[in-house]
């Protein structure tokens, strides 16, 4: 293997030989093959992945675009293009390498349709629009390679949908486009072969793996050996981590969502008695104040930030030294790539801290220590792709050009998420695109596809090409409200509308790690300025991601393993012991099952170690169930690990309520009515083009301009249930909201182990979950009688 | 329970359609239904479900088979816009000419649509009295006569439990009602939202029907303050 001169003595004058990984991808591309690198940070992967290239474009230098890199983060592509002219310049390479992103001008864009670079820097969104314009065929007829960076974190998800179908298109356009994915440590490297191959192929693509970084250094905190019954965040422990930031020369202080991030970086400023700067950064402040901290990061003027998963990716900004994991990491792989902003060179360990909220958290991140150093990872979950996603995909390419129906749905079938995608199903996705595809005939005049005489189908207005471009796309945020200084001011960025609504002028609310003062409205625009006093702290949509399979199976494991007790902290080790003696630990394959009277009341707790969404999911079941026989059940709370359920009469039989049979059939109407469904609604039908995506500052006329996705939700379910976009919803709400295919293992599980018992009170192990009543909002309970409630409590405040 | 609030010396009945009854007059008022909103919409592209005025004309069927009214009176922004009442769908006009044909139907105008609606029978009108009561589309701030009016589609949110739930509401001053709007596909503006405060002009109630129930919020302040 050798490279070309000028890149050899490159390599030579800075005194580096190529790495064997850097190597074997030029290999597999002299090959003609498809590659996967798999590599921990700090392995030069980005330098990995372009390598190939800049030896092709160094032995024949030429015109035209040879090269596409995809990143997930717009910033990631920014820094790529520092980190790649530094090498390109000094070789001496007479190459354009640009970006195309959201923040790249109409007029830099037209010309890069026009004259494109060698190497375009892009992201999933940018490369599927460059799709819709008449251009492209032309542009990228000769590329020849793509990379995809950081594949591991589009692959599972809708954005990885979209950039497939978009290599689909791409590899149509070019055959001998060559693929190049490049991802951390995962565990199931084919799964991801079989991602990036054409034709979903795994044996096509080369998967090259580096040697392994340095192990890290995981610790978990417990100050004097406490540790809490409840929480999830580990606020309890905020004076001893802002010792440990004391310690550190930066520390990324790691949060699970955007509420508990202001939470955090409140109890840490409390605690900061020497002063040191501290940073907060999450994905509701606006693009600006997030640079800003990157900036300050990078500059070396932070200790410490507070960061949810808006700084899981990219680049190194600055350098950390620690990482603080506030509440469990919920899944061995987050908390590794997590450990991995700490330290960016592959031979050094990296070091993190995790702080458990509770005993349960305890037992879960000692497990994700043990995962991350047996390099154990947690499997992803490949599912197939979004139906909204290829009506997305389908409304663009016609807005590039007339597409013949056959040709388009065997490229679409090559396409890794859809090679499952059924004839009738494509046609239903065309369907909707052309006609919205209902059943009534009404919109014959206002067709947006229609057929030549040749049988292509074409755009029937070319207004509608500038419509599709404004709303593309597949991440959708919920309805926001801006928050700016004052009147004319910055923006700071942006809280839920539902939130924004409640508050008035005067209220304070924690917002960017500041307490922040109403002073007031106009339209989506909340006007502030400083504040004092304990705030009110916005909270948003999603974001608690459920317990992962892999580590919910290696907690079980700790249960069943006394000798590891001994190590626990005292609070932990007796919590365990106790319940030992009072009931009994669940096994590792079995579902214990837990009833005892309380307060007049009977419980029944499952241990079902099946993550919160489907422990709520298995008690909106639970109590229907009980509710038909007879048992007056009284209300459900669910955690990651167990579910709980209290009624007025006593539960002697729990296996008939765990039934496996038509339990489906008997949460469609809960989960129709469910705000699950409805929220999965509105996404598939901003992504399918059903209804205007809502950008920021711009619904200030609001009312007439759109229609709320409720409403539609309601009708469509009247008079078309088997209507594609409700179809679409129902995936995407059983996949992720539901759990459904979890809950249904579960209740397999069930019939197979259950293990009842009966005791006199309540055990230790299902403290945590009775102290989550209250606290929880339970999705079950009727909208109506909650109402009456409210009703009935304003009139007894009122007199 | 009353379900009736009593308002300019009248009793009234607020639906949990939206519809606000008056039974001493068999008079049913109603306001922005925007039929044929969706082949509005569907015009620029976004091809919405085409069943909005089938639907909205059966929630008014229902509520006037519940009631037994005689007189249907449309607060204004009865279509989505002047075209609506050519678009509308065959089975959908037949319904709503069956209705204006045997009962006494009133069309306020509104701002979105015109007087097209008369093609489909009843009568048009830009504003009326009807006993007591003043029935115009927008509200006019410090009127003193008792007014019904539309326009302004509010809802309320309530907080209960760590749950919001969010219904659509008739706002209630001692002069002025304001009806939730009723077509199918309309939302809705915040009960409390700075434009509808101004209108309404000082303290006021939301009210929601939830079956059997006539539930009675305040409404907060304006969120409206000089900087």
């Amino acid at each position: 293997m050798t490279l070309p001169t000028p890149i050899a003595d490159w390599f030579a004058a800075r005194g580096w030989a190529p790495r064997a990984h850097q190597l074997a991808m030029v290999a597999a591309a002299r090959a003609d093959r498809h590659a996967l690198l798999v590599a921990p940070t700090g392995a030069g992967k980005t330098l990995a992945g372009f390598l190939a290239t800049l030896a092709e474009l160094a032995e024949q230098p030429g015109e035209g675009l040879h090269t596409i890199y995809v990143s997930p983060l717009k910033a990631l592509a920014a820094d790529v293009q520092r980190n790649l002219l530094t090498p390109v310049t000094e070789i001496g390479l007479a190459i354009r390498v640009e970006t195309r992103t959201g923040d790249t001008s109409s007029d830099r864009k037209k010309r890069q349709r026009e004259d494109p670079p060698q190497i375009l820097l892009t992201t999933p969104e940018s490369l599927a629009l460059l799709l819709s314009y008449p251009e492209a065929a032309t542009m990228l007829a000769g590329v020849k390679c793509v990379i995809i960076d950081e594949i591991h974190a589009f692959a599972t998800t809708k954005r990885g949908d979209q950039l497939n179908l978009a290599l689909s298109r791409l590899q149509t356009l070019s055959p001998g486009l060559r693929r190049v994915g490049l991802s951390a440590t995962i565990a199931d490297p084919e799964a991801y072969q079989g991602w990036l191959a054409p034709d979903a192929d795994a044996s096509a693509v080369t998967l090259v793996t580096s040697e392994p970084g340095a192990a890290p250094r995981v610790d978990i905190l417990i100050p004097e050996d406490r540790i809490p019954w409840a929480g999830h965040n580990g606020r309890w422990a905020a004076r001893a981590v802002m010792r440990q930031i004391e310690q550190a020369r930066l520390a990324i202080v790691f949060v699970n969502t955007r509420a508990i991030a202001e939470i955090i970086f409140r109890d840490l400023w409390t605690e900061n008695d020497q002063a040191l700067p501290i940073g907060i950064h999450h994905g509701s402040l606006s693009a600006e104040a997030r640079h800003k901290v990157e900036a300050a990061m990078a500059s070396g003027r932070l200790r410490a930030i507070v960061a949810t998963a808006s700084l899981d990716l990219g680049i190194d900004w600055g350098d950390v030294d620690l990482v603080i994991q506030m509440g469990a990491p919920k899944g061995a792989s987050r908390l590794m790539q997590r450990t991995g902003r700490a330290n960016h060179r592959m031979d050094e360990a990296s070091h993190a801290i995790i702080v458990p909220g509770n005993r349960f958290e305890y037992l879960e991140a000692l497990a994700a220590r043990d995962a991350v150093l047996a390099g154990e990872l947690d499997d992803d979950d490949f599912r197939p792709g979004g139906l909204d996603v290829l009506a997305q995909h389908i409304f663009g390419l016609a807005a590039a050009e007339a597409f013949d129906a056959d040709a388009l749905y065997a490229e679409v079938r090559g396409s890794a998420p859809y090679a499952g995608l059924a004839r009738a199903q494509f046609d239903a996705v065309l369907n909707f695109v052309a006609t919205g595809g209902y059943a009534l005939k009404a919109y014959d005049r206002y067709h947006r596809l229609t057929r030549q005489k040749d049988g292509r189908w074409r755009l029937t207005h070319p207004k509608l090409a500038a419509q599709h471009r404004l709303n593309a796309g597949t991440i959708v945020e919920a309805v926001t409200m801006n928050v700016t200084w004052g009147r004319r001011g910055r923006r700071l960025g942006q809280v839920e509308e539902y939130f924004g609504a409640q508050l008035r002028v005067g209220d304070s609310f924690g917002f960017a790690g500041q307490v922040l003062e109403v002073t007031g409205f106009d339209g989506p625009d909340i006007h502030v300025k400083l504040g004092r006093g304990v705030p009110k702290i916005p909270s948003y949509q999603g974001g608690r991601l459920p317990l992962s399979t892999h580590l919910a199976a290696r907690v079980k494991g700790l249960l069943n393993a006394p000798a590891r007790w001994t190590d626990m902290p005292d609070d932990v080790r007796e919590w365990l012991e106790v319940q030992q003696r009072v009931s009994r630990l669940p096994g590792r394959d079995d579902l214990l099952i837990e009833t005892f009277p309380r307060d007049d009341r009977w419980f029944m707790v499952a241990y079902g170690f099946a993550g919160r969404n489907a422990h709520q999911t298995l008690g909106m079941l639970l109590t229907q169930r009980m509710e038909a026989a007879g048992l007056q059940p009284l209300g459900f709370v669910g955690s990651d690990y167990m579910v709980a359920v209290w009624s007025l009469q006593p539960v002697t039989d729990p296996r008939p309520l765990f039934s496996p049979d038509v339990f489906e059939a008997e949460l469609a109407d809960w989960m129709a009515a469910s705000p699950f469904l409805r929220r999965a609604f509105r996404e598939v039908a901003i992504i399918g083009g059903l209804i205007d995506r809502q950008i920021p500052g711009q619904h200030k006329t609001g009312k007439q301009l759109s229609v709320s996705s409720d409403l539609i939700y309601d009708v469509l379910r009247r008079h078309e249930p088997d209507h594609l976009l409700l179809t679409a919803a129902w995936a995407d709400a059983r996949a992720k909201l539901t759990d459904i295919a979890r809950l249904a293992a579960l209740l397999e599980q069930a019939q197979r182990a259950m293990v009842l018992m009966p005791l006199d009170r309540v055990s230790p192990l299902a403290v945590p979950v009775l102290l989550e009543i209250g606290k929880e909002s339970v999705p079950g309970a009727a909208d109506s009688a909650l109402l009456l409630e409210a009703d009935a409590l304003a009139a007894e405040a009122m007199g | 329970m009353a379900v009736s609030l009593s308002f300019a010396g009248e009793a009234l009945e607020p639906l949990a359609c939206g519809a606000l009854h008056w039974p001493a007059q068999a008079t049913l008022f109603v306001a922005d239904l925007h039929f044929e909103k969706a082949s509005a919409f569907a015009r620029r592209g976004r091809l919405l479900p085409p069943y909005d005025s089938a639907d909205t004309i059966a929630a008014l069927i229902d509520a006037l088979e519940v009631t037994g009214a005689r007189r249907v009176v449309c607060l204004g922004d009865s279509f989505h816009d002047a075209g609506g009442p050519a678009r509308l769908p065959e089975g959908a006009r037949a319904a709503l000419q069956a209705l204006t044909a045997s009962l006494d139907w009133l069309w306020i105008t509104g701002n979105h649509d015109d007087a097209a609606a008369a093609a489909l029978g009843g009568r048009v009108m830009a504003e009326a009295q009807l006993g007591p009561l003043t029935l115009r589309h927008e509200a006019v701030p410090g009127a003193t006569e008792p007014e019904l009016s539309g326009h302004f589609h509010p809802k309320v949110q309530v907080e209960a439990r760590g749950r919001r739930i969010v219904r659509r509401c008739f706002a209630v001053t001692a002069t002025k009602i304001i009806l939730p709007a009723y077509g199918a596909f309309t939302g809705g503006l915040w009960v409390d939202d700075p434009a509808l405060a101004a209108v309404l002009g000082g303290a006021a109630l939301a009210y929601v029907r939830e079956g059997a129930h006539l539930l009675r919020f305040p409404v907060m302040p304006p969120r409206l303050a000089a900087e």
